[in-house]
């Protein structure tokens, strides 16, 4: 009996262009369940695109996407939210008029079942479960100072561990982090890391865009490189660093290897 | 509760459910600029069936907001793709055309207007807006209300989040419908006289300046809003009537210009002052803070 790798996310041959300028060419890859993935490259490669496509933002223009073997790229997002797909973005999209903990509650959206959780008032005790859980969930993130305060005053390395917060409301299987630690000074960075192995520890397989190596090094056992919509590395993290390619691509082309 | 007081009473009820019937849209960020012409479809309707086909009041009533709600439910299914000041130019163009029918239309008494012989007193209409203000207030505090307000901020990420951004606006915008209806067959059976002129397009833009200035954020922008443009007016009326600058004010014309200039004059203070509205969820948030600081 070979080990069939138990895969949480697939993307199959996925192409998406913008106004005929190709933007996603082609992309193959696999999220292995329980594994921590890294989405590298320079920018303007493509990796928001690709969240995009996965998430379903955007439709794809070819290729299929499988989300536990199911194609989830025909699906709206919110189909696609409900399946267990979660996701931040990179440049902070909180509403800015809602709380803290009220965004939060968004991030619930995707659990709740029925027109009873939907119209009865949620200060009702059958529904206090869910402030009372997103209140929990600031709480192991440090955020239990603002519940109460409106996010567009809040400073933006706060309002980014929210986003991560928000998205993990849904109980997703597959969470996805575009740059969650930019703009996060170093101690933070460190919390975060912390507390995204605790995620994955608990089961949730990730998928995170980042730009600082020393933290995809740490927490990302896989990674993969997009160049230009293409993918040039899909392998171990240690090794992206030795890879000609991916160097390249960082690097622009050696002089003598011309 | 008659005479002067008890017909502002009626007045400001009437505003109020109109006020969150425009509401309910314009907090999933959907501007509704037909409000009067909901009322019309459901002061049309209840009088028609109260007048023509003898139908008891309350019947009447309730075949009014069910016509006008569904009226706003076909035209929110087709009209809600269109966005921003598209979808404003829809409902006006909405209201244009439910103007034109009445007119046209023999049965609702054309450009002459209509009897209602059946009445309805004040205090029913007052209990109507308070019911439907706590009614509002419960759905605000339930999900759907936190769904609605999500969509108004970033529909994009609401429907990744799983919540269904098309339904809650067509929904909103379908009770907001029912809800002029409800205005529109108790402004029937309150004054007993209908006419196509009570529902014209200046109405409309009275409602959504209502909400817009009263605040969209928290659900009692739309109270505030309708009590400031229901209560102000008549103040003025008050004040010009007794002001020194001759006989002309007391002539009536001049008295209704002069209030009308002097509304104006404050909207547009008020767009510059709170663009966002005077209530807002900071500006609450700050006054029950202190509150509680006061009371520590
Ligand atoms: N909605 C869009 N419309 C047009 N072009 C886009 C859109 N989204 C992304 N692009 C383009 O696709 C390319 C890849 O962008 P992106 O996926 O954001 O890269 P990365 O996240 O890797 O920095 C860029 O050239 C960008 O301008
Ligand atoms: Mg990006």
């Amino acid at each position: 009996m070979s080990a069939v790798p138990d895969i949480a996310l697939s993307l199959r041959h996925v192409s998406k262009s913008f106004f005929g300028l190709q933007v996603v060419t082609d992309v193959s890859f696999d999220v292995l369940r329980g594994q921590r993935t890294a989405l590298i490259g320079p920018n303007g490669a493509g990796k928001t695109t690709v969240f995009n496509l996965v998430s379903g933002a955007f439709g794809v223009d070819q290729g299929e996407i499988l989300l536990d073997g199911t194609n989830i790229a025909p699906l709206s997002p919110g189909k696609r939210a409900t399946m267990g797909l979660a996701r931040s973005f990179q440049n902070i999209r909180l509403m800015p008029h809602l709380s803290v903990v009220e965004n939060v509650m968004v991030g619930q959206h995707a659990r709740t079942r029925g027109l009873m959780d939907l119209l009865t008032p949620l200060w009702l005790p059958r529904n206090r479960v869910w402030r009372e859980e997103a209140e929990a969930q600031l709480r192991a993130f440090g955020l239990e100072t603002y519940p109460n305060e409106v996010t567009a005053n809040l400073p933006y390395g706060i309002r980014k561990k929210i986003e991560v917060v928000r998205a993990l409301m849904s109980h997703p299987k597959v969470l996805l982090l575009d740059e969650p630690a930019a703009g996060l000074n170093t101690r933070e960075t460190a919390e975060l890391k912390d507390f995204l192995l605790d995620v994955a520890e608990r089961g949730v397989t990730l998928l995170v865009v980042e730009h600082d190596m020393s933290l995809v090094r740490s927490l990302c056992d896989h990674t993969v490189v997009l160049n230009f919509g293409r993918k040039i590395y899909d392998g171990p993290t240690a090794e992206v660093q030795n890879d000609p390619g991916v160097l390249e691509a960082y690097l622009g082309p050696r002089h003598d290897a011309a | 509760m008659t005479g002067y007081l008890g017909g502002m009473l009626v007045i400001l009820s009437l505003n109020i459910i109109l006020a969150y019937a425009v509401f309910l849209p314009v907090a999933t960020g959907q501007l509704n600029l037909g409000g009067a012409a909901f009322q019309a479809v459901g002061a049309y309707t209840a009088g028609i069936l109260s007048a023509e086909y003898d139908a008891p009041v309350i019947v009447s009533l309730f075949a009014g907001a069910a016509v006008s709600g569904v009226i706003s439910f076909v035209l929110a299914l087709s009209i809600l793709r269109t966005k921003g000041v598209y979808l404003v130019l829809a409902t006006f163009a909405f209201a244009q055309f439910v103007s034109g029918v009445i007119i046209n239309v023999d049965l609702l008494g054309g450009a002459l207007g209509m009897n209602v012989p059946d009445h309805i007193d004040g205090p029913i209409i007052a209990v109507a807006a308070v019911v439907i203000l706590l009614l509002v207030m419960l759905l605000m505090q339930a999900r759907f209300g936190l769904a609605m307000r999500a969509i108004h901020d970033d529909d994009v990420v609401a429907g990744l989040m799983g919540i269904e951004v098309r339904i809650t606006r067509v929904a909103a915008f379908t009770i907001g419908g029912v809800l002029a209806g409800i205005a529109g067959g108790l402004y029937a059976f309150y004054f007993n006289f209908i006419e196509v002129q009570s529902f014209d397009s200046l109405s409309s833009v009275y409602l959504l300046l209502f909400v817009l200035l009263g605040g969209t954020q928290t659900v009692w922008g739309p109270l505030v809003g309708a009590a400031f443009f229901t209560v102000v007016p008549e103040l003025f009326r008050y004040v010009v009537a007794h002001l020194p600058v001759g006989h002309a004010a007391s002539t009536g014309q001049l008295d209704t210009s002069w209030r009308f200039i002097i509304l104006g004059a404050i909207t547009v203070l008020m767009m510059v002052w709170r663009p966002e509205g005077v209530v807002t969820r900071t500006g609450l948030g700050r006054l029950l803070h202190r509150r509680v600081e006061k009371q520590a």
